[in-house]
């Protein structure tokens, strides 16, 4: 028996087992010194991203019979999901302790918790393997549910938490429903051979598709869009904020992961199927979360709705890949999505990192209302928000005209240029609510003008994630390239 | 192609940029006076550096001149390439030259956020400049969207009282028109396999259907910017509750933007549609000069009446642009360039008004000549330029585009020269009702001359119409050459067999 674990599994591994370290030294830990839990848990996410970058790029590893595969696609979503829980950390803080989410019973489990999704993640980002990916997404998901509900005595948070667990666990059945008839259509769990398989099916070809049919409808549960878009704008209103950044930001880059891996790298050859069901659900997105956030005057629901439109131009890209037959602008299509999913993220931290550093004990920031003035209020902040803002509406030279850039870009490659005309539109009616927030700051007089009061590291960390949007807005060029290639790589093996 | 060894362009576009993010880094409320020297500074030295690409050109070279070219996104084979030709070579030291005399006119007047104004026009500044060198199509998209940033927020929280409405259309308005460019600019980026370059756009050959197609895409953007009749109606709003240099800026230079992309993109990419919708367009350009005219003429509110008269202008400027001849579309781009003195120095004198009575309603005036006769001297000059009177840059364009439509068809040239007697209507009624006649009103005798910072900003307009309108040939000569290739471009067909 081989025992020398292979590098690329050394990130999964590690932080495991950081995690079960870091559960043991918090039993020891009062409330007063519960920043080392959190200065360990920013340690062991830095560790990992070392060991990330220290795994192969250049090939595809495949290991556990074939059940794990690192490449660079997984590198890059993995080193992005440490810095969305990181920065969520340092966003999240002072919230949660004010929340008192951090002490008492519960001790640290807040940290252990976003870290054992974060492990989920991982594994649905490297799952070569239907039910390794399963496994991946049962582990995030459980552990954010219960992060949901960890204030157990706010009514909001623990409604939000019944309805994410209800409707999860229905999405989860599903999705193991399809999976099951995959299995029974191609007689393998392992993706490889099921793209292989999935081309010869001819009698059990209707439990096919009825299987890929399952699995769409359980991946547009997670990814949050039309119509099985229902949980998110009560979910992450009634979340605590700080686990609304938990759910918003690196799950989706997961969710995309395991889009992919199931979809482009698994079921290719029934492109034409899951593209057309693809399109529904991104036109619908793209049409009931732009209108209906327009009608929001909570920030965080709006923000909900804003994903939803926001996941189903992110979709436009994967339903673009294959189009008459031909896949020659296949990887182009798929890592215009996986920019977006990045942007999205990016820009979704920087959101929600506002709101977490206008909430003060006692006070929730979550209205529109709460933003009027910002910008008398602190110049600086209101500049992030405007980056951010901008950068949702796809506002050049904001990071986010570029993710929308590459998608229309893929959408009209792919020859459904009326497709983008109706992306456009829609974008166009999403743009009001994002100006709404910037009149809001900068147009109104502040209702509470009392001053900002945000520990340092919060502040440096937003003003960073801030101005990132318009460097890599201005400078977009290499992380483009990198997802390209990312994406032209694992096409290839 | 002239490659050129110093980076004149690109310092034309990043030095106004960097002056603004240094005017709003270092900018405080309790400073102002620190925070307009600087900005006054950081205009004038954006001003002397493009003075150098005037200098520079030479009037005789075709193609792009002082051509910058480095890769920018290589996954989109996009170029941060830069280069001016005749056509765009005076809207540069123009827009710094209007930037200067923007910050001028708010040195008093603006009193709250002094910094952030000023960052926001500097700012602007730089990027409306740079559309105007952009030539990779990428390149001038992301400049052409990026200002309504800068200039959403000025209208929106130094504006008047209907501020946020007239923000929120102009902003949405355009956007509309320019993500419908977005779809066009990257059909046209696939079809020429992956080149954004507006060169070798020119070049491509597409099938009549494909250029209406991408004709009326491009139309949609820039028919809205420039603006053209029916979708001119963001403008009123704008311009009225603008401030002063909003308005300025507005009127001058960024309907000029929606001009300049008709030249480079619309008329040289899709050649053959733009003689198959010329009736259209024609058309369109015609109601915007007699129909906006009338309008015009009707209008109670000063800055609404020049918001109108400008959309009639405009109107003749694309006009001049679908006549197909050289004294047409030379004439319309030295309308361009005349319209933005003549434009800037009208809404500079509402201001100038506006700032003693608070009010734009010509009823509220009546016989300022009495009591503000330096003014009154300065405001009939433009308002005689307004309407076009020989001597005047508002002459020369005029002209030359009504020969040009003679010579297309007299019927139309007739249709054109009318805009010469509404031009006169609208504005000499308004000069006579708010200059002339006797005092009527208390606030009116109580007016105060302009003092030396309003002189001086309207001196050197003045001295600009006028120069411009005895001695056109500096304009006329640097587009000389690249208008007449533009046109032996747009007369052959491009259609792919």
């Amino acid at each position: 028996m081989n025992l020398i674990i292979p590098p690329s599994l050394y990130p999964e591994l590690f932080l495991l087992l950081s995690i079960c370290a870091i559960l043991l030294v918090d039993m020891f830990l009062g409330d007063a010194k519960r920043n080392i839990t959190y200065a360990l848990s920013l340690l062991a996410l830095g560790v990992c991203g070392v060991l990330t970058m220290n795994v192969t790029n250049d090939t595809s590893v495949y290991l556990s019979n074939n059940m794990f595969v690192s490449d660079a696609m997984s590198n890059l979503m993995k080193m992005f999901s440490y810095i969305a829980v990181g920065v969520t950390f340092i966003y999240g803080r002072q919230y949660a302790t004010d929340r008192s989410m951090t002490s008492g019973l519960l001790g640290g489990e807040f940290y252990t918790l976003a870290l054992f999704s974060l492990l989920g993640q991982m594994i649905m980002i490297s799952g070569n393997n239907l039910l390794i990916i399963y496994l991946g997404l049962e582990l995030m998901s459980l552990a954010l549910y219960a992060l949901v509900a960890l204030r157990r005595d706010n009514n909001v948070s623990t409604e939000a938490a019944m309805k994410y667990f209800v409707l999860g666990a229905l999405a989860s059945g599903f999705l193991l429903y399809g999976i099951s008839m995959l299995y029974g259509a191609t007689g393998t769990l392992n993706l490889n051979e099921m793209s292989k398989m999935a081309s010869a099916v001819t009698a059990n070809k209707p439990i096919l598709v009825f299987g890929i049919v399952f699995l769409v409808a359980g991946l547009a549960f997670k990814l949050g869009v039309v119509p099985f878009h229902m949980w998110v704008p009560d979910v992450y209103q009634g979340s605590p904020t700080v686990v609304t950044l938990l759910l918003g930001g690196a799950p989706k880059l997961a969710a995309f992961a395991i889009t992919y891996r199931l979809l482009v790298e698994g079921l290719s050859s029934l492109a034409v199927d899951w593209q057309q069901m693809l399109m529904v659900l991104a036109v619908m997105s793209m049409a009931v979360g732009n209108i209906t956030a327009i009608a929001q005057t909570n920030l965080k629901r709006m923000l909900a709705y804003s994903t939803i439109s926001q996941m189903g131009f992110m979709l436009l890209g994967l339903l673009s890949g294959v189009s008459n037959g031909s896949s020659a602008f296949a990887a182009e299509a798929y890592s215009a999505s996986m920019f977006y999913a990045i942007t999205y993220v990016m820009t979704t931290l920087g959101t929600f990192g506002i709101i977490l550093m206008l909430s003060r004990a006692g006070f929730e920031a979550e209205n529109i209302a709460d933003l009027k003035g910002l910008n008398k209020r602190s110049k600086w902040f209101a500049f992030i928000m405007l980056l951010l803002m901008f950068s949702l509406a796809g506002i050049p030279p904001l990071m986010g005209f570029y993710a929308k850039l590459s998608v229309l870009s893929a959408v009209v490659a792919a020859g459904q240029v009326w497709l983008a005309v109706a992306a456009v539109l829609f974008s166009l009616i999403g743009a009001f609510y994002y100006l709404r927030i910037v009149k809001v700051m900068y147009f109104d007089e502040p209702v509470d003008a009392s001053p900002i009061n945000a520990h340092m590291d919060l502040k440096l960390v937003l003003s960073v994630n801030g101005l990132a949007v318009l460097a890599l807005g201005m400078m977009p060029g290499s992380l483009l390239r990198s997802c390209v290639d990312a994406i032209k790589i694992s096409l290839a093996s | 192609m002239m490659l050129s060894n110093s980076p004149l362009l690109s310092l034309s576009i990043w030095l106004p940029i960097a002056f603004g993010i240094v005017v709003l880094a270092l900018g405080r409320d309790k400073n102002p006076g620190f925070v307009r020297i600087l900005a006054l500074i950081g205009s004038l030295l954006s001003f002397a550096v493009t003075l150098p690409i005037v200098d520079g050109f030479n009037n005789s070279a075709h193609g792009m001149q002082f051509v910058e070219s480095i890769s920018w996104i290589s996954r989109f084979n996009a170029f941060y390439a830069l280069g001016v030709d005749g056509i765009s070579m005076w809207l540069v030291p123009l827009t710094a030259f209007i930037t200067v005399i923007v910050v001028i006119a708010a040195w008093e007047v603006i009193e709250k956020n002094v910094a952030q104004y000023m960052g926001a026009f500097l700012i602007l500044s730089g990027l409306m400049i740079g559309v105007f060198c952009a030539t990779d199509g990428l390149l001038f998209y992301v400049f052409f969207e990026a200002t309504l940033i800068p200039m959403y927020i000025i209208v929106g929280v130094w504006g008047g009282p209907n501020r946020v409405y007239a923000a929120f259309k102009f902003f949405l308005y355009t956007l509309m028109g320019s993500l419908l460019t977005l779809v066009a600019i990257i059909y046209l980026y696939l079809k020429s396999d992956s080149s954004f370059s507006i060169q070798t756009w020119h070049q491509l050959p597409l099938t009549l259907h494909e250029q209406i197609m991408l004709f009326v895409a491009f139309l949609m953007a820039f028919a809205v910017k420039v603006p053209m009749w029916p979708v001119h109606t963001w403008l009123p709003d704008a311009h009225v509750e603008a401030p002063t240099g909003g308005s300025v800026v507005l009127a001058a230079i960024m309907l000029k933007l929606g001009a300049y992309g008709f030249l480079r993109f619309s008329l040289p990419i899709a050649p053959d549609a733009s003689h198959y919708l010329s009736g259209m367009m024609i058309t369109l350009s015609l109601i915007a000069v007699i129909y906006i005219g009338l309008v015009a003429l009707v209008q109670k509110d000063m800055k609404k009446l020049v918001a109108y008269s400008s959309i009639a202008h405009m109107g003749f400027v694309t006009l001049g642009f679908f006549m197909f001849n050289e004294l047409a579309v030379q004439g319309a781009i030295v309308q361009m360039i005349s319209h933005g003195f003549i434009s800037a120095a009208m809404f500079l004198c509402i201001g100038v008004l506006y700032d003693r009575v608070h009010s734009r309603e010509i009823a509220d005036y009546g016989g300022v000549v009495n009591t503000m006769p330096k003014f009154a001297a300065l405001f009939v000059l433009f308002s005689m330029a307004n309407c076009g009177l020989p001597a005047t840059s508002g002459f020369v364009g005029e002209f030359m585009v009504i020969i040009g439509a003679v010579k297309f068809n007299f019927w139309i040239g007739m249709l054109a020269a009318t805009a010469l007697i509404f031009g006169a209507a609208y504005s000499l009624w308004m000069v006579k009702r708010v200059v002339f006649g006797a005092i009527t009103h208390d606030h009116v005798a109580k007016l105060t001359d302009l003092n030396k910072r309003e002189f001086f900003m309207l001196g050197v307009l003045a001295i600009a119409v006028i120069a411009m309108g005895l001695y056109p040939a500096p304009f006329t000569d640097a587009m000389q050459v690249s208008v007449a290739d533009l046109l032996k471009h747009v007369a052959t067909s491009k259609i792919a067999p």
